[in-house]
């Protein structure tokens, strides 16, 4: 179907300890849920979104997971204004 | 092949196995009792001099960053305090070292340690600035890294911040393993360190706080060639200790040794910090009392045998601020003095508002650090996150802050009061630590001393405590 092709930049995601697996000490809602990895490497096979996937990371290493995500990228920012922040400092205040 | 059993309890057995053999060095040879060693000796067994340190540092780009008065807040300061009151508040800017922050320093000796011992990379469990720090550090010195982060929740949310982290770490070439929150970060570490074969560039080994040492050091050197006098205080960031112990180690090889060493961070009590729910709730990712507390009044819950960073043993007094309180100083000292850095590092800054209104005129304060801002790291995407996230955001009086519920930033400078910590109450949370370590009918002499040391008070206040543990 949507097979992306070997050498695509990807994320994988990998449960690292089921709910059952992890610490012994977590409080409740942590307990309750998977301990997971996201990773990005360049895909080995080609493979499509939801598979088993493999990769290598940028530093060379193979690791495995279910590809998750094709180009991952940042899109954090400076968030939308606040305005308690805006006069601070400023003519209007002092 | 051998395949290894890599199941939570197994690989946590192996802890002291894997890190011997990441870090080429045996804690076993300081190790005196289960609480007390040789601390000062394996501070000097790095092997490194103080001229050694500087000499690495400024082939990777670290240290001997300025030192800038902040005229207008200072001023500030003083029209809202008592006549004669009103210390002149100095700002060490150590978002110019490479990657940003400070952690540079504390990055740059494990590097080069690692380079020197043949490793191939270095490891790095955080989520701090102390990520890019090493990858920066890796990079400079041919090596490869790994910085294993906690970033998201369960519904794959990330603090802006924490992700900008991640970001920077990624583009200084390091592979990020980006996990959901808990305290399994540790067993990953140890799992990869494993695997690899890397170096532990762990934060508290003694070469991460002998790094932090010159920081100290540049401090008493700057002020005392511009005002001729030592600082009368220096206020630290405190999460881990290793900021303020090595910070203050480097004041006292430098003869500063009537300088107060201020610990501050911002308060979060009440969030609990292995919470997927609380995660986040918090818009500090460090700095705050959820490491500062609980490292401060047990150094040895971390990832190597003993802590290298023990903030006791150095500690004058512990300030707590509110994250309102913060977000409002970051805001003046960028309307104010012309100087965007980032919100953890203007934690200190705001508990030397605080303390410059109590001391006299012709003293001074140093704010030891600053840290990169940008897209995430920035007290708006905090804020504005936080409000996503359910969390009230007002003016008024930050007494009204409650962390993980409300937000509330000063509407004037004279708010920004913060609180004291008691030293009394911290140190005796210690010694109770040290009680479960190490029964308190088997501390020997030497494991007073050690602990009367470590919590900066004589050998009779342990003896008089003990009995009442």
């Amino acid at each position: 179907m949507n097979q992306i092709q070997p050498g695509t930049w990807v994320e994988i995601e990998q449960v690292v300890l089921t709910p059952e697996q992890r610490a012994p000490t977590l409080p409740e809602d942590t307990k309750q849920v998977p301990y997971l990895l996201r990773v990005s490497g360049f895909l080995i096979e080609p493979a499509e979104l939801g598979d088993p996937a493999r990769i290598r990371t940028i530093i060379g290493r193979e690791l495995s997971g279910v590809l998750k995500t094709v180009n991952p990228s940042y899109s954090h920012s400076f968030g939308t204004v606040v305005p308690e922040l805006l006069t601070i400092g400023t003519e209007a205040e002092r | 092949m051998t395949t290894r059993d890599t199941s939570y309890s197994a690989v946590m057995a192996r802890r002291n196995e894997i890190m011997k053999a990441s870090m080429g060095m045996d804690y076993d040879d300081f190790i005196q009792s289960p609480i007390a060693f040789d601390y000062e000796r394996m501070m000097r067994e790095t092997g490194y001099t103080h001229a050694d340190i500087v000499r690495i540092q400024r082939e990777t780009k670290v240290g001997d960053t300025p030192l800038l008065e902040l005229r207008n807040l200072t001023a500030a300061v003083r029209k809202i305090s008592e006549p004669g009151k009103g210390a002149t508040i100095l700002v060490k800017d150590e978002a110019a070292n490479a990657s940003g922050s400070f952690k540079a320093r504390r990055a740059s000796i494990s590097a080069f340690e690692a380079a020197r011992k043949g490793y191939k990379g270095m490891i790095a469990a955080t989520s701090g600035n102390y990520g890019a720090a090493v990858a920066s550090q890796a990079a400079q010195r041919g090596l490869k890294c790994i910085v294993i982060q906690e970033v998201y929740d369960s519904r794959g949310v990330g603090q802006p911040e924490i992700v900008e982290k991640g970001r920077a770490c990624e583009a200084y070439g390091a592979e990020v393993l980006k996990l959901t929150v808990g305290p399994e970060l540790f067993y990953m570490q140890l799992r990869t360190l494993e695997e690899t074969g890397f170096f532990n560039a762990s934060l508290y080994t003694p070469f991460g706080v002998r790094g932090i040492e010159t920081l100290g050091v540049e401090i008493a050197s700057q002020v005392r060639a511009r005002y001729s006098k030592d600082p009368n205080a220096v206020v630290i960031t405190h999460a881990g200790g290793g900021n303020l112990t090595g910070t203050a180690r480097g004041l006292l090889t430098a003869g500063c040794d009537q300088t107060r060493i201020v610990a501050c961070s911002v308060d979060l009590s009440g969030l609990h910090m292995a919470s997927d729910r609380d995660f986040n709730r918090k818009s500090f990712t460090t700095g705050h009392t959820g490491f500062g507390v609980p490292f401060a009044t047990w150094p040895d819950r971390v990832d190597v045998p003993r802590n290298a960073a023990r903030s006791l043993r150095y500690m004058d007094e512990y300030q707590l601020v509110t994250q309102g309180e913060v977000f409002y100083v970051t805001e003046l000292l960028t309307k104010m003095e012309g100087l965007e850095r980032g919100p953890a590092g203007n934690t200190s800054l705001t508990a030397a508002v605080t303390l410059a209104r109590q001391m006299d005129r012709e003293q001074i304060v140093v704010v030891q650090e600053t840290e990169y801002t940008g897209a995430g790291k920035h007290h708006n995407s905090q804020l504005a996150f936080a409000r996503q996230n359910g969390i009230e955001v007002r003016r008024g009086d930050p007494k009204d802050n409650v962390p993980g519920k409300a937000i509330v930033i000063p509407e004037r400078l004279d708010q920004v009061w913060g609180k004291v910590q008691d030293m009394e109450h911290l140190r005796l949370s210690y010694l109770k630590n040290a009680a479960r370590a190490h029964p308190v009918e088997l501390w020997s002499e030497n494991d007073v001393a050690f602990l009367a040391a470590d919590l900066k008070v004589n050998p009779e206040w342990v003896q008089q405590k003990r009995r009442s543990l």
